[in-house]
């Protein structure tokens, strides 16, 4: 399987999110969104809006500053 | 289906950090840990923390961490290091602890060009105690203590520390970097495995000034505050390598 076919999966911690918004700034592929629904927090975490997009490009783990993204492959 | 990424064995598993959303020191905690386990530095690493928001960096980083009077980093650095050369010692600091209270111990470690590594979060503002007026704070900007922007007729102008040190003989790596982009977060993340990398080296003293979001007292929301590090804060504070002695260390050394 080359690269390009590889499926990757972004998961969002839920309640370690804190809504700083800076993984939906930043993911280029409008992959990530606001949640509507508030976290454990008290925040509105991000969720994947649309989870096919995703290149599996790691931008969104790499801004978070919390640690807050999990992305899977295959 | 395997995950990327591997949570860093030197960042406590599961901590929620004191951290406001989008404040830099987290970006920078995992690059710290991410570099200590990639560089197998963690097992000899001795982080000294500040006083400053990150004083509560122990909470969340799993190596052995030492608390610092503020400002005096580097002085506590300089004695760890002297005492046990095999240690791998960093001086985490802001610009309040680093440019304002400290700057008797940071100029004279550099001058002395301890073989420490100084990872310096530029915030320009004192963030801990509510956003008053840091000596790196900009020309013109609002803070707690200067309501109506700050006024280099009355409060001086931006101190580029990081330039001072960068000019001494025993200062033997100095880059500025940014948190404000992805590509800034990654450039911030080879600049930090530089200097770790003098130290390791033993080729003296290094110092990464990383330009970081306080969204908190810049009273701008997260993205806004990126936005203001890439239009505004690097105006005054251009990222960029600001010295690379290593060559000639190398050489010195034999
Ligand atoms: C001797 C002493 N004076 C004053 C303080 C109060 N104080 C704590 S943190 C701080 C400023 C921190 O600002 P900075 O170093 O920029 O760190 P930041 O919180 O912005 O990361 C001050 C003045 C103190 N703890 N000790
Ligand atoms: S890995 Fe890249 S494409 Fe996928 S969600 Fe994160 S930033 Fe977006
Ligand atoms: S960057 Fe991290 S903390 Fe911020 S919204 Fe995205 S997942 Fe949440
Ligand atoms: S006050 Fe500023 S530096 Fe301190 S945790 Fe909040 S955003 Fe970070
Ligand atoms: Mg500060």
């Amino acid at each position: 399987m080359s690269k390009k076919d590889k499926v990757f999966t972004v998961k969002v911690r839920r309640d370690f999110c804190k809504g700083c918004g800076l993984c939906i700034e930043f993911c280029q592929k409008e992959v990530l969104g606001a949640s509507a629904k508030l976290n454990s927090m008290g925040y509105n975490p991000a969720e994947p809006v649309k989870p096919e997009a995703c290149v599996g490009c790691m931008i969104c783990t790499q801004v978070c500053p919390d640690l807050a993204i999990e992305v899977y492959s295959g | 289906m395997e995950l990327v990424n591997k949570w860093p064995k030197y960042y406590k598993q599961d901590v929620v950090t004191h951290y406001c959303p989008g404040c830099g020191h987290g970006i920078v905690h995992r690059i710290v840990a991410e570099l200590l386990e990639e560089m197998d530095l963690g097992k000899q690493a001795y982080l000294v923390c500040p006083a400053g928001c990150a004083v509560l960096a122990y909470r969340y980083l799993d190596f052995d961490i030492i608390e610092s009077a503020h400002g005096r980093g580097t002085a506590i650095a300089t004695g760890a290091k002297r005492a046990n050369p095999k240690l791998f010692v960093i001086s985490y600091q802001g610009d309040g602890d680093l440019s304002a209270i400290g700057t008797a111990e940071t100029i004279h470690s550099a001058n002395r060009g301890e073989n420490i590594c100084v990872v310096f979060i530029n915030n320009a503002v004192y963030g801990m105690t509510g956003g008053q007026m840091a000596p790196t704070s900009l020309i013109g900007q609002n803070t707690m203590t200067t309501p109506t922007g700050r006024n280099p007729e009355v409060d001086g102008y931006p101190l580029h520390i990081t330039d001072v040190v960068a000019q001494f003989p025993g200062v033997t790596y100095a880059e500025r970097v940014s948190v404000g982009t992805p590509a800034g977060i990654r450039k911030t993340k080879k600049a930090i495995r530089n200097a770790f990398q003098t130290q390791v080296d033993g080729l003296g003293y290094s110092i990464v000034e990383v330009l970081s979001p306080c969204p908190t007292n810049w009273k701008m929301d997260p993205v806004t505050s990126c936005k203001w590090i890439e239009e505004e804060m690097v105006k005054e504070y251009k990222p960029g390598l600001l010295t690379d002695k290593r060559e000639e260390r190398r050489k010195e050394k034999g």
